[in-house]
């Protein structure tokens, strides 16, 4: 923290504070391309989390939560704003993180903010064609603006790109387009069952090679970060489980440790533990359906079934304690909804053996199967740096060899009373990133093991007031999700809604990982390589 | 009650709640009268039909989950005989709407319902395809399907239960086997849309004509 700290004094425009663990850097926006890249260079902030972008009614401006990879535990935010809200332009940093790319474009779909050369400045989420940037404080909802479509989008309008350079001290307007003429396109979704949701891949083919490949969102773009400014907190976190519905929990519980966070509130210590192994099952859960998923992609239904078979006793689970099955709804802000279910230990601790058994039938019916190993054995090779530099968190960047798991960095709610050890490998091929999933499984059951015989006794939630009005200021908080870092940024005026409220979407960055992996390989290994990502589409598109 | 004429192997007419519309639609079919020969192949085609309902594989988000549970093991809807999920559209019978449809993918499901071929039902799974759900104060969602595409069976619930998506399947393959198979294209709950079309059919050929003069 200090090292940062006294580097960034060298900067004479930089104003610091310390926050925490959280170190704020507001910068003047002329300043913003030089100290972004003094922090990437100097500094060594590798991984760039999120932007963030932000209205402040009077200004537009952008936060870049940082972090680095010697150094987890410490964060730095990068601030800058601009005046100009008639034609606000701000400078990339596509260069200096490649996950910046997405995050740009998102800034802009949502804010109108132009980032000056960046390649690609078309929207993310919306239509080409939709009046306004919704994120803004004075963006008009009226829905005669925006009517319900009846045509698809126009694929001129999808191929149009427009980008904006800095020429001579002038911004230069200019457009291109994204494919040559004589290219070999093919559509992948939106409505595709290989691309475990509605996301829509245009991939340019050379034979049976992939060229390049453009990532479409918001077929499913529900608008939720909108939504929540208008809503109460508790009301919020309804919609938090419906993000990444296959880790519903844990995100929830993202949202209420950081409104404990905000509001200093004590939790109990028997709600901590109540959490934590309701995160682990829905862990196992989600890994569980990402591995018969990717069976199921690979033409074994077999394997699918027995995958399903497996997560239906985690849904029992959830259904007897939580009263149902998928959106469990159960984490609320100060501990859990209601006490577990008398029969809930017991039926945990039934589960953990016959879970351990699974996973041997697992190992012996796929993971040795010479076909599944030639279809994921040498394929979508992902460097450490790249994981790094594409901000692929969870277990597909731990496959890869970087050791990124915030139940370790930052651990929260009950994970400093268990024993376990991060699941790493390093070879970053397909086939890691499906073994990781089947060993973080038996690391998941090691915890629940140690947990459920030692729920203390005492009240299951904190009380709070009728009316949570969480205090002036900036909250954060990272959680570990199955799929990988998930984000809460809140920043409050004092009021019982969020002025603004920003989730990073671990699976956004696993879309990014998609193309360097995948370029140059054959389109059968786009599916296999998809699958072993294991990304859920409404989860990037919130 | 004229309902009790139809036969569903699967569950008791009792269990099914509210008939009403049911009977009404009975009513209309025996007022209108049918030639007995017609009615008896109609009733062998519908019993087969009711009872191979291929769907489409369509899930937009958290209710595709639940669909998929219904798919395995446990809940198995290859009981009824609508295990064959397609991937083409041009395959299926009806297609699950489950999960949030939004302003970009409106058209999309359109077209997809466009390209299913005749007869062709659709069910709204969960309360976001019903009505937008928790997601009806948003700017980007549709305020439930049936502002693009004509819904057959409803399905309330967040997500519904697999138990909940089989008694609308039951729903469903009643309605299909009190239809006359026949005269489909003339189906009471049709005759709006295709009135539309024929509308929309007629002011282009007024434009053309125009233009052309």
């Amino acid at each position: 923290m200090g090292q940062v700290n006294e580097k960034l004094s060298t900067l004479a425009f930089a104003v610091v504070e310390e926050n925490g663990k959280t170190l704020n850097v507001t910068v003047p926006k002329e300043n913003l391309y030089e100290t972004a890249s003094f922090l990437r260079k100097s500094c060594n902030c590798d991984f760039l989390m999120d932007i963030v972008g932000m209205d402040y009614t009077d200004s537009l401006g952008t936060v870049y939560n940082l972090s680095n990879t010697q150094d987890p535990a410490q964060l730095v935010a990068l601030k800058t704003t601009t005046s100009d809200r008639e034609n606000p332009l701000l400078d990339s940093v596509h260069d200096l993180w490649e996950s910046a790319g997405l995050y740009e474009r998102e800034v802009y779909d949502f804010l109108g903010i132009r980032f000056l050369n960046h390649p690609d400045m078309r929207r993310l989420f919306l239509r080409q064609d939709w009046k306004g940037h919704p994120l803004r404080k004075d963006y008009d909802a009226n829905p005669a603006l925006n009517p319900v479509p009846m045509e698809n989008e126009p694929i001129e309008d999808m191929e149009t790109v427009p980008a904006i350079e800095l020429k001579m001290g002038q911004p230069v307007e200019s457009t291109r387009k994204l494919f040559a003429e004589d290219e070999y396109i093919v559509n992948f979704g939106p409505q595709h069952p290989a691309t475990h949701g509605v996301l829509h891949l245009r991939v340019s083919l050379e034979g049976e090679i992939i060229k390049k490949i453009d990532p479409n969102f918001g077929y499913i773009h529900r608008g939720i970060e909108k939504m929540s400014e208008a809503y109460t907190y508790p009301q919020i976190l309804h919609l938090t489980d419906r993000l990444d519905y296959l880790s519903g929990t844990i995100n929830r519980h993202a949202v209420c440790l950081c409104c404990e966070k905000a509001l200093e509130l004590e939790v109990p210590e028997r709600a901590h533990y109540i959490r934590t192994i309701f995160d682990e099952l829905t862990r196992i859960a989600s890994h569980l359906l990402g591995w018969g998923c990717m069976a199921m992609d690979m033409g074994s239904i077999t394997a699918f079934v027995y995958g399903m078979r497996d997560r239906e006793k985690i849904m029992d689970i959830f259904e007897e304690t939580a009263g149902a099955r998928l959106m469990v709804n159960y984490n609320v802000i100060g501990g859990v909804a209601q006490d577990i279910h008398p029969d809930f230990q017991r039926k945990v601790k039934e589960f953990i053996p016959y879970m351990r058994k699974m996973l041997k039938e697992h190992h012996l019916l796929f993971t040795g199967n010479p076909i599944a190993r030639g279809r994921m054995e040498g394929v979508g090779y992902l460097s450490r740096e790249q994981a790094v530099s594409l901000g692929t968190t969870g277990p597909s960047g731990r496959a890869s060899g970087w050791s990124n798991d915030v139940r370790k960095i930052e651990p929260y709610a009950a994970y400093r009373h268990a024993d376990f050890k991060e699941v790493l490998r390093r070879e970053g091929m397909t086939f890691d990133r499906y073994i990781i999933r089947l060993d973080e499984i038996l690391e998941s059951l090691n915890i629940i093991e140690q947990l459920i015989d030692n729920i203390p006794e005492g009240a299951y939630a904190a009380k709070t007031k009728a009316i949570i009005r969480l205090p002036e200021g900036e909250f954060f908080q990272r959680v570990e999700n199955a799929r990988g870092e998930f984000d809460v940024y809140i920043n409050s005026k004092g009021d019982k809604s969020p002025y603004r409220i920003k989730f990073r979407s671990p699976c956004m960055t696993l879309v990014n990982t998609l193309i360097p992996t995948t370029v140059g390989s054959k389109v059968a290994d786009l599916i296999m390589i998809g699958a072993s990502l294991d990304y859920v589409v409404p989860c990037i598109d919130r | 009650m004229e309902v009790k004429d139809i036969y569903i192997k699967n569950m008791k007419t009792g269990d099914f709640k509210e008939n009403e519309y049911l009977e009404e639609y009975v009513k209309e079919l025996k007022n209108n009268g049918v030639n007995i020969f017609i009615s008896k192949i109609d009733d062998v085609i519908n019993w087969g039909r009711s009872n191979s309902v291929w769907p489409l594989t369509f899930a937009t988000s958290c209710c595709g989950i639940e669909f998929m549970c219904l798919g395995a093991a446990r809940y198995d809807f290859a009981r009824f005989g609508w295990e064959v999920t397609r991937n083409s559209p041009r395959q299926a019978d009806v297609v699950f709407v489950c999960g949030t449809i939004v302003h970009k993918m409106a058209p999309v499901l359109k077209r997809l319902y466009d390209q299913m071929a005749e007869p062709k039902y659709v069910m709204a799974f969960g309360s976001c395809a019903i009505s937008g759900g928790p997601f009806k104060s948003s700017y980007h969602t549709v305020m439930g399907v049936d502002e693009v595409i004509p819904v057959d069976v409803y399905i309330p619930g967040c997500p519904p239960r697999p138990d909940a998506m089989i008694y609308g399947m039951m729903q469903l393959a009643r309605k299909i086997k009190m239809q006359e198979f026949f005269r489909l294209p003339l189906q009471p709950d049709m005759k709006p849309y295709l009135e539309a079309e024929q509308e929309e059919l007629k002011e282009k050929e007024e434009v053309a004509d125009g233009t052309s003069k």
